[in-house]
């Protein structure tokens, strides 16, 4: 499975330049339907059974120094079969589409170079069986999203962002590398399969201040790899890559590797409760936080990035309140619809010739039947409407911060408030770019026109996927199984039903309908006021902009907080590096030793260049005076 | 038999001879020569010991010491050709040009 991406990223980085477009993207394309075929089929053939142990495979010791051990190995449970579904199959409609996007844009093999590099990195990182191996793909998800979010590079702001994800992601990775160190410090090893039993050994309580720590660490780690407060600022600035990057990296995969983290660290998480607080409490403020900001951007793919960020809350808060299994699973629907979404925004971007400012579009519904059908159907489900797959993940979610074993009140009455927001946001997109009165620029749009059937196809796949993924687990209260609940309790069910066991405040008991009908309340009247706002009287948001002008100026500059980096950690960086290490540090004491040692050098030269006059007697007696000297040593001696 | 004491007196006054030439003597040719008669009387006394000890790796060092002689030879004398077609003088005091 993880072979051919790299195979692929290989020959097409290596001989790419040489290959026809189409033999070009065959091989990517291929590369990634291969992974697909392999991931499917591995969770076809694999029975693993409740109580079977994860499938453990070593392939060779990759590090070994002291008591220090880690071997290059798969770990397979059914929480890596899910993800590596979600994700091949999700990467193999987005390269399909990739060769109808990237047509006309130069760089068509290093494109689908890095799509398949990132890919097997992906790959490794969620089947590495320990902690180092993970970090190893870890970092190479952030390395291909530099280069791919850079990837106009000539262009200045596209290189910056690319910067800009890369240096801010490390920031969270200290944290996981230092949260790694201490597990391996207190246990003794960072592979899963030892490690984990150990600390299920453990009694509640047991290390719990080190675990907190470590936990806290790793989570910081997530914090920077999916975007959560306050180190999101990268993903906005990550649109700069072309869209089908956006959709692969910054919505479906990517982002999503800090959540299967957590999850995947599920056992140590239960014994640090603090931590999973924090978690929660992280992932609802950032949910909140940036629907707020989404609702006033302009920019189709920045409003996109937004509601991104906003839905990787969600999954931090189902993981942060013990309901694991929801939160992959809020990711898997999420990474269905959410590839839709921005693959859709890719299809009016190419439509408009890079126009992607909402305020000039509208009325494309008739240009563009199949991909404003695709889109509104992202649109609901993302926004929760009952039958889509954003409803049933969500709507669990939703019911796992009132009454999961740390669920708490506040979680769930914000989280259901940033629901409401979220259809208000998403319809607003929806209505600017599809519907009402046609805004665009009079030269564009004779050019509008429906894309090519290689971008439309995966957008219908993905489609049916954003309908169908929901039902894979119906809620009990609607008569179903929970079937994916079910299906994950082999790797969440003992942390889940600890806490649950322990949990000192009784859960807050409620019925899931009534909260089930307080969620689609909001989202039902969010959508509402889109539809009242944009399409009945679309002159009432403007009026009421500036009524609120400090509040519409707040959000639309983002509460200011890129300003606020800048001036708190980039501006002093930036002075220190000038004034202190490059006129003092550098020029005074690096320069002063350089320089210094070739001054000595030359003076030593001048001195010893008397020596060499050029006259040949002169060195004939240098000569006999080393011959004299030697021989009166030997004699001497 | 002629003593070894002998010999050695003999290589000793040639290869004085030798370095005094060297260095004393302006013209390039008599330097050579004189660099030739330092390497001859290392010889004999090479030639000496190998007779005096009975030890045949002296006469093999002599042979080497022949065969690396004529090669300077060849080289040498080339060049104090070429030397004297550009300046027409074999004085070694002229050749001063390496200097700074």
């Amino acid at each position: 499975m993880l072979l051919p991406p790299l195979a692929g990223a290989a020959l097409n980085g290596i001989f790419g330049r040489r290959f026809s477009n189409g033999l070009v993207s065959a091989i990517g394309c291929g590369a990634s339907g291969l992974a697909a075929v392999f991931a499917i089929a591995a969770a076809v053939s694999s029975h693993l059974g409740p109580d079977t142990a994860p499938f453990v495979h070593s392939y060779f010791t990759w590090i070994q120094a002291g008591a220090f051990h880690s071997d290059f190995a798969v770990y397979y449970d059914r929480l890596t079969l899910v993800m590596t579904c979600t994700v091949t199959v999700i990467a193999f409609l987005i390269h399909l589409y990739s060769r109808g996007y990237m047509e006309h844009e130069g760089g068509y093999y290093r494109f689908f170079c890095y799509l398949n590099l990132f890919l097997f990195m992906m790959l490794m990182l969620v089947t590495g069986a320990s902690y180092p191996v993970m970090f190893v793909g870890w970092e190479g998800v952030g390395l291909c999203s530099y280069l791919l979010i850079g990837f106009y590079f000539p262009k200045k702001s596209a290189s910056d962002a690319g910067k800009k994800a890369f240096i801010v992601t490390r920031i969270g990775d200290a944290g996981f590398t230092v949260g790694v160190a201490l597990l391996f410090w207190t246990f003794g090893t960072v592979n899963f399969p030892e490690l984990f039993p150990k600390v299920a050994g453990l009694g509640l309580g047991d290390h719990e201040y080190t675990l907190t720590i470590a936990c806290l660490l790793l989570f910081l780690g997530a914090v920077g790899k999916s975007a959560q407060l306050p180190l999101y600022v990268w993903l906005p600035d990550a649109m700069e890559g072309p869209t089908p990057v956006s959709a692969l990296i910054h919505a479906a995969t990517m982002v999503t590797a800090g959540v299967y983290m957590v999850a995947r660290s599920n056992v140590l998480f239960v014994h640090a409760p603090r931590a999973l607080e924090t978690v929660s409490a992280v992932g609802c403020l950032t949910a909140f936080f940036a629907a707020t900001i989404a609702l006033c951007q302009n920019d189709l793919k920045r409003m996109l990035a937004y509601s991104t960020i906003s839905q990787l809350g969600y999954m931090f808060v189902g993981c942060g309140a013990a309901v694991f299994a929801t939160g992959i699973f809020h990711l898997m629907t999420h990474a269905c619809f959410k590839a839709l979404l921005f693959l859709g925004a890719g299809s009016v971007m190419h439509a408009m010739s890079g126009q992607l400012d909402m305020r000039y579009m509208g009325g494309l519904r008739h240009k563009m039947p199949t991909t404003y059908w695709t889109f509104l159907v992202a649109t609901l489900a993302i926004s929760g409407v009952p039958g889509f797959a954003g409803f049933f993940s969500k709507d669990e979610i939703l019911a796992g911060a009132y009454q999961g074993p740390l669920g708490a009140p506040w979680l769930y009455w914000l989280a259901t408030l940033t629901a409401g927001l979220t259809a208000f946001y998403m319809f607003r997109g929806l209505f600017l770019t599809f519907c009402g009165k046609s805004r665009v620029d009079p030269e564009l749009e004779h050019h509008v026109h429906e894309s090519s059937s290689k971008m439309t196809i995966p957008l219908m796949v993905l489609a049916v996927f954003s309908i169908l993924a929901g039902w894979v687990s119906l809620p009990k209260a609607l008569g179903g199984g929970e079937a994916f609940d079910h299906y994950l309790e082999p790797v969440f069910g003992r942390s889940e039903s600890l806490l649950a066991s322990v949990s000192s405040a009784a859960p807050h008991q409620a019925n899931e309908l009534l909260l089930m009908a307080i969620s689609l309340a909001f989202a039902g009247f969010g959508i509402l006021i889109a539809y009242w706002f944009y399409l009945r009287s679309p002159e009432l948001p403007e009026r009421l902009a500036a009524s609120f002008s400090d509040l519409y100026r707040t959000l639309v500059n983002k509460y200011w907080v890129d300003e606020f980096y800048n001036w708190l950690v980039v501006r002093p960086l930036y002075e220190t590096s000038n004034k202190v290490l490059w006129q003092d540090v550098d020029t005074g004491v690096i320069d002063g030793a350089v320089n210094g040692s070739a001054e000595a050098t030359a003076e030593i030269g001048q001195a010893l260049r008397r020596m060499q006059s050029g006259e040949i007697r002169n060195y004939a007696a240098w000569v006999l005076l080393g011959a004299v000297a030697w021989v009166g040593y030997l004699l001497w001696r | 038999m002629i003593p070894l004491s002998h010999v050695l007196v003999l290589s000793l006054i040639l290869f004085t001879l030798g370095v005094a030439g060297f260095v004393i003597r302006r013209n390039v040719i008599t330097v050579f020569m004189c660099i030739e008669l330092m390497l001859n009387a290392v010889n004999l006394a090479f030639i000496a010991f190998a007779r005096h000890l009975p030890d045949l790796d002296g006469q093999i060092f002599v042979i080497f010491v022949i065969v690396v002689a004529a090669a300077e030879a060849a080289v040498g004398l080339a060049i104090i050709v070429a030397l004297y077609r550009n300046r027409d003088s074999l004085a070694i005091d002229d050749v001063d040009s390496m200097k700074l």
